[in-house]
């Protein structure tokens, strides 16, 4: 097994609340020189921002996870990471359709620039990102996972916009194996009253809106390769229970 | 009945009030962004639970009166920063969000 440093929740500057300086490019840029081995583009409800961090990231031989983070009907966010840029594309394309229609203010929520590799702005998403979409929370897991990818509760431990914040509890009947935590500290306090939580790999990441807030290599998880299919499996499928 | 005046009759704690004289309209209830985006209206004063920056944007956006921040919703400083340069109101009471929307709608309904 490897042991790969990770980052995989990162906002662009496609995100309303994302930078105007977080474009693909120095994202990917500022893993490599941080030396992550590996990342995860997620910008709200869409990863059109993927395409350009694609292309660096096999120029630069660093291992980008495309992917979005959804906002369920529920406003409750999920991390949704895909084996290839096309699945990624595929799931955009079936949330675009499923987000509410409302115009982005710019100058109220931020920009959603959609860049090329090159730090051009080449579109920009009229309907604001942030917004729910009308796919229910558990819904969110079966359907990434028949893409192939992997769907991870983000910030379980946030006050708004997490499953547990929103809904107040994790439903039953739900199936998935990884949560994502803000800080460690809080995973033994969540566990105790959210005992669904054991049975879950629990990873941290740095839901960076801004360059500097991307994490150091401090954090790893165990696969069997350093590849998107790889890491999804070992996120899918953890064979450790800490 | 503006901000200042709902402050003084029912002694809700004001967090962030660039605007005091801002006349308020009604009384709105609701703690999912995306509804208050479509429903909140000009002049509410809005009594939620949402203490975060979004709340913010989606009050400036809607054009309300205030935010009146119940059920003691933790304060968040990067949020008042926000309501600052937004020039968004925001209030807080200790009480559920039922009872903080009446005593404001009983101060509405007296004025």
């Amino acid at each position: 097994m490897l042991s790969l440093s990770y980052d995989l929740h990162i906002h662009s500057c496609l995100s309303p609340c994302g930078d105007d300086e977080s474009t693909p490019a120095n994202i990917v840029g500022m893993a490599y020189v941080k030396g992550l081995d590996v990342i995860a583009l997620t910008d709200h409800n869409t990863a059109q921002n993927c395409i350009a961090a694609k292309e660096v990231a096999d120029a630069y031989g660093i291992t980008l996870l495309c992917g979005m983070e959804i906002t369920t009907d529920e406003e409750c966010h999920v991390v949704c990471l895909l084996p290839t840029l096309e699945k990624a594309l595929e799931l955009d394309e079936y949330v675009a359709k499923r987000l509410m229609k409302v115009k982005n203010e710019p100058a109220i929520f931020g920009n959603q620039f959609v860049m090329d590799s090159d730090d051009r702005i080449i579109g920009e998403r009229e309907h604001l990102l942030i917004n729910a979409t009308s796919i229910p929370f558990e819904d969110v897991f079966p359907l990434v996972e028949n893409m192939g990818g992997v769907a991870i509760p983000a910030h379980v431990d946030k006050s708004t916009t997490s499953v547990i914040s929103n809904l107040g509890f994790i439903p039953p009947d739900c199936t998935f194996k990884t949560a994502e935590f803000r800080r460690l500290s809080n995973v033994e306090a969540f566990r105790e009253n959210h005992p669904y939580l054991r049975s879950c790999k629990i990873i941290t990441s740095s839901d960076a809106h801004y360059l500097g807030d991307i994490n150091e290599p401090q954090n790893f998880l165990h696969a069997k390769e350093n590849s998107p299919e790889a890491i999804i499996d070992a996120l899918l499928n953890p064979r450790i229970i800490e | 009945m503006t901000v200042n005046e709902l402050i003084e009759k029912t002694g809700l704690e004001p967090l962030c009030i660039p605007c005091p004289e801002r006349e308020i309209s009604g009384v709105y209830n609701c703690d999912l962004m995306s509804v208050v985006m479509s429903k909140g209206f000009s002049g509410a004063a809005w009594v939620t639970i949402m203490a975060n920056i979004n709340a913010v944007a989606v009050a400036s956006l809607t054009d309300m009166a205030c935010i009146v921040l119940s059920e003691g919703a933790a304060k968040d400083e990067v949020m008042l920063s926000k309501a600052k340069a937004q020039e968004i109101n925001v209030l807080m009471s200790c009480e559920p969000i039922f009872e903080t929307s009446l005593s404001i709608y009983n101060a509405l309904k007296n004025a």
